[in-house]
């Protein structure tokens, strides 16, 4: 089959992003929605769907690695560590 | 009983074209397509069940809806024969799935209005899973009719196999008289213009002409079928009918 990859998105809820769900083949970008809510939303997942076809997604590459990520695992001062979660805070 | 014709007359539809439907799983043509009609069946299959469940309690006889899937003959099926055709290629299916969709989606807008309360909430709620198939239907038709030579030559050739099959959905008999009379039903032959309407003015976007009139089958809403509807029934019924006090599976 040689129909287009496309990566969907799917937004849980008010509120919340939309997360990378997973991918499909479609012939175009009207299906690929329909083919979306199909096979990703069927058990009431998402209230809004992304599709982004997967060739227009630039991705960092795994030999790029440690110049890419390394650097920030010794910068503590980075990380949000410094105070406590209030309680009943789910979506942080 | 004229209550009850009518409930299993919309149960069968249901219940027959979710058969049909998921006769495709495995066999799409891509995974995605797949899934879709395997959806789509099910949607259908779900209001078959609620549709049935409450024939039987209409009945008073004490059928339940599996008794009424199961333990009936082709003769006891009130179906369009529509609904039982023949899955034929992926145009053919698609052809069906957008007669019966539009008939279907106009019909439960319609009965979402029902004077009888549980089958306008069955109505309402099955409305929003039609509208959906229609969608499915018409994007299809679209890509389909106006794809390639190959593919329009087949929607041609899938509406010409179809197309006499959609007559029966528009017909009035004594039953459908009585219940409209008293709100509780809709006289099929009201939905013939609008459907008409949306199916061709649809089929026209996808460069498609509707066939002109030829014959018309009829009977399946008085139980009379064309002979592919026993052989979907025995694939249906077999392993309930070899096993009829299972209980659990």
């Amino acid at each position: 089959m040689s129909w287009p990859l496309w990566e969907v998105f799917v937004r849980p809820g008010r509120g919340l992003a939309h997360t990378h769900v997973g991918s499909l083949h479609a012939p175009d970008a009207e299906m690929a929605l329909r083919h979306a809510r199909d096979l990703y939303t069927r058990r009431g997942e998402g209230v809004s769907i992304w599709v982004v076809p997967a060739a227009a997604i630039t991705a960092s590459s795994p030999d790029e690695k440690d110049p890419f990520f390394a650097p920030a695992a010794d910068k503590i001062y980075r990380h949000p560590t410094f105070y406590p979660v209030p309680e009943g805070v789910e979506q942080l | 009983m004229t209550w009850f014709t009518y409930l299993l007359r919309l149960g069968d539809d249901a219940l027959i074209m979710a058969q049909r439907l998921s006769e495709w799983v495995g066999r799409a043509p891509v995974l995605e397509e797949d899934m879709a009609l395997a959806n789509i069946a099910l949607d259908q299959l779900g209001q078959a069940r609620l549709l049935l469940s409450y024939a039987g309690e209409v009945e008073g006889a004490g059928r339940d809806e599996d008794a009424l899937a199961y333990f009936r003959s082709d003769r006891e099926f009130l179906n369009c024969q529509l609904v039982e055709l023949p899955n034929g290629d992926f145009a053919q299916t698609i052809v069906k799935l957008l007669c019966f969709g539009v008939y279907q989606d106009l019909l439960y807008q319609r009965l979402a209005a029902s004077a009888d309360e549980r089958l306008a909430a069955i109505a309402a709620k099955a409305r929003k899973e039609t509208a959906y198939h229609v969608d499915h239907a018409r994007l299809w038709t679209l890509r389909l009719g106006d794809g390639t030579p190959e593919s329009h030559r087949r929607m041609r050739q899938a509406l010409e196999e179809v197309w006499p099959y959609t007559h029966e959905l528009f017909e009035d008999d004594e039953v459908t008289d009585e219940l409209a009379a008293d709100g509780r039903a809709v006289r099929p032959g009201e939905l013939r213009q609008p459907w008409r309407a949306t199916v061709e003015s649809l089929l026209r976007e996808a460069t498609l002409e509707p066939p002109t009139e030829d014959w018309a089958p009829t009977g399946g809403r008085r139980g009379i079928h064309t002979e592919t509807l026993s052989y979907l029934l025995a694939q249906m019924q077999s392993v309930r009918r070899a096993y009829p006090t299972a209980t659990r599976w």
